[in-house]
């Protein structure tokens, strides 16, 4: 007969091998605990490694080297015309003062007219609201059209619009003169807000399109079954469900509208200039000392509506981008 | 009776493609007809030129006795429901049931009688006020159900309602259903390519495959006559057992090939004239006898068990006679392992023969 213990022991040494502890002297059987060896659990994770170290770092960097610009013509608008010629522009300003800022909206002078910016802003405003409704109806019933109501033709509709939007602004400047003039237009704010519509009709009806041809067809054939029409379809289903594509659609009209230049200058006249068209004249003229503070003020002024704009619908921008992009 | 709907020679055409072609079908007053077929058919096709969602190419349809072809969808006197439920996401369910009611123009409490009547058939009364995004797959669907009932049509289509809801779903949908057809005796035309649904709901199921009928029959009747291959094919899981062979044999008619040769006595021919030449047999895993039943059928084969897949009720076998592969039901309570060898037994008036060139049945 073996000997109980010694068996006992044997079995204890086996164990205890197995556990990959062969400089434990316990002799007491492991329980259940110690016997999870190894990697177990959640995955320890390091806040400071080296990558988070290399995307937070390289984030920050570029941040810093977009916001800087802001930031100098921020504290340039705070300072006195002395304090600039100092020539510090990365300093705070010591004496803040808010006169650039009041002389750039109502003071300054832009060739006879000298009540600032202001003229330009409300110029804008009046170009702005009517040709962001206007070209986002238009073009949202015709992206309907095109995506739910297969007629004749459609997709030849469609190249031509897609086509339109790669021949070069500058190929139509004089035709659009002309016709502009033809209808009596020319140099009126109705004319500019035309070309603003026309303009913005291709890149919006393809928007609108993908958008409404992302929506399930069953949707639209219940709304027949249940007696919509065309109209009834596009206001009572259609539209209430594309909340996010219309802010899409605005906020691409707004900063398009917002930041044109050139259509504002070529078809409207100096009494009806756009904000921006304005804004070059006070920086760029040439006569007298240039008032840096107050360029800078007047710069910062102009790009307030677009800024706002995006921080208001941010959210809904970025969603309403992917939600088109699902299918085309 | 006049049919409640009657459809004529129609053709659906997708430029050179031809969907549908010279269709004819007539459906009874209050019937139940299942369209049934794999995905391409024309099944769902078939369904939309009925509701009037595509503009057909040739041919009438009739609904109620009225020439509907060129009407639209809402004047046809019918009430549809979409396998995606295409309920309107943002009304809630009563806006849902009475968005069609308000667009024919019907006096408010007319409206409101008739979405809690719906309400109360559906048992959807506490979902009324709710968003289609707050109610689970079944509420959904209940509700795109009531807003084709609110309608009062004569005519109900269904497309596939039930292909997106989870088996167990699908099962109590499926009774409730039938239920409200038995209830409201509407004519109903119902698109499935789920052959159980078939079975269990319709009066009649017209088997649809590129664009054509194959049969038009009782759920009994297709499954006890497939007219074709296909249809034999087509109904049953698992399906149908094939051996290819020849009819032949003079005075007692055989159907035989290398490894059978079995009698056809009591085989119930279409044409009794000319059954002669290459075939089909088909036999059900069903009707395939086991155990004791099968030492007393007319023919008998010794087969080895390949494969099981035990389901509680039945288990099936795949298993392996002389050279011929095929399936067989055994008893749910039976455990056969693979490599059991087990007696096999088959009756002539329950296999199906079918012409090896046309496959249509003889």
């Amino acid at each position: 007969m073996g000997n109980p213990i010694k068996n006992a022991s044997v079995v204890n040494l086996d164990t205890r091998r197995m556990t990959a502890f062969p400089t434990s002297t316990t002799t007491q059987p492991l329980n259940a605990q110690e016997e999870m060896v190894g990697p177990q659990g959640r995955k320890p994770g390091k806040i400071l490694s080296r990558r988070n170290i290399f995307i937070y770092g390289t984030l920050t960097l570029v941040a810093l080297y977009y916001l800087l610009p802001l930031y100098v013509m921020v504290v340039t608008s705070l300072k006195g015309m002395p304090e600039i010629r100092l020539g510090n522009i990365f300093s705070p300003p010591l004496e803040v003062t808010f006169q650039p800022w009041v002389k750039a909206w109502s003071e300054a002078c832009t060739g006879l007219n000298c009540d600032g910016l202001s003229r330009g802003f409300w110029n804008s405003v009046k170009i702005l609201i009517p040709s962001v409704i206007l070209s986002i109806s238009i073009a949202s019933v015709n992206g309907y059209a095109l995506a739910n109501w297969r007629f004749k033709g459609a997709e030849t509709f469609f190249t031509i619009l897609i086509v339109g939007a790669f021949i070069p602004y500058q190929v139509m400047i004089y035709p659009i003169v002309i016709m502009l003039r033809e209808v009596g237009l020319y140099g009126s704010l109705t004319g500019l807000v035309l070309v603003h519509s026309v303009f913005g009709m291709p890149i919006l009806t393809l928007l609108f399109r993908n958008y409404f041809s992302s929506v399930p067809q069953e949707l639209f054939k219940a709304a027949r079954v249940d007696g919509a029409g065309f109209w009834a379809i596009y206001f009572r289903i259609m539209v209430p469900m594309s909340l996010p594509i219309f802010v899409v659609a605005m906020i691409l009209q707004v900063t398009g509208i917002w930041n044109d230049f050139l259509f504002g200058v070529i078809y409207t006249k100096p009494d009806l200039y756009p904000m921006t068209v304005q804004l070059n004249n006070i920086v760029n003229s040439t006569q007298g000392v240039k008032e840096y503070n107050v360029n800078m003020a007047a710069t910062i002024l102009t790009g307030l509506v677009p800024l706002t704009i995006y921080f208001i619908s941010g959210k809904l921008f970025v969603r309403g981008i992917a939600a088109g992009a699902v299918k085309g | 009776m006049e049919p409640s709907i009657s459809i004529n020679q129609l053709s659906l055409n997708f430029g050179a493609l031809n969907v549908l072609r010279d269709l004819n079908l007539e459906v009874g007053q209050g019937e139940f007809l299942v369209l049934l077929g794999s995905s391409g058919c024309g099944k769902s096709t078939l369904l939309n030129c009925i509701a009037g969602l595509l503009d057909i190419s040739g041919g009438q349809i009739f609904i109620g006795g009225r020439n509907v072809t060129w009407e639209e969808p809402s004047k046809r006197g019918i009430g549809m429901v979409f396998q995606s439920y295409a309920l309107y996401p943002q009304m809630t369910v009563a806006g849902n049931l009475s968005f069609g009611l308000k667009n024919a123009g019907l006096p408010k409490d007319e409206i409101k009688a008739r979405v809690d009547r719906t309400a109360k058939v559906l048992q959807i009364e506490p979902l009324l006020d709710r968003k289609p995004a707050a109610l689970s797959g079944g509420q959904r669907q209940r509700a795109a159900i009531g807003r084709a009932l609110v309608r009062d049509a004569d005519v109900f289509l269904f497309d596939e309602p039930l292909s997106n809801l989870d088996a167990k779903l699908r099962a109590d949908l499926r009774v409730e259903i039938k239920q409200l057809h038995q209830k409201l005796k509407n004519t109903m035309i119902y698109v499935t390519h789920d052959q159980i649904e078939a079975m269990t709901l319709a009066d009649r199921i017209a088997i649809m495959r590129g664009g054509n009928i194959l049969q038009l029959a009782s759920p009994h009747e297709i499954y006890n006559r497939p007219a074709n291959k296909y249809v034999a094919k087509f109904i049953g899981s698992p399906s149908m057992n094939f051996f290819d062979g020849q009819v032949g044999g003079g005075d007692s008619l055989h159907f035989s090939n290398n490894d059978l040769s079995l009698p056809l006595t009591g085989y119930d021919f279409v044409d009794p004239a000319a059954p002669y030449g290459n075939a089909y047999l088909g036999v059900r895993p069903e009707h395939v006898m086991t155990g004791p039943e099968a030492s007393q059928a007319p023919v008998q084969i010794e087969a080895e068990i390949e494969l099981v897949e035990p389901l509680g009720s039945d288990t099936f076998a795949r298993v392996l006679a002389r050279e011929m592969v095929l399936w067989v039901r055994l008893d749910g309570q039976a455990t056969p392992h693979p490599g059991d060898q087990i007696l096999l037994g088959i009756d002539p008036s329950r296999v199906h023969l079918f012409d090896k060139t046309t496959e249509e049945r003889l």
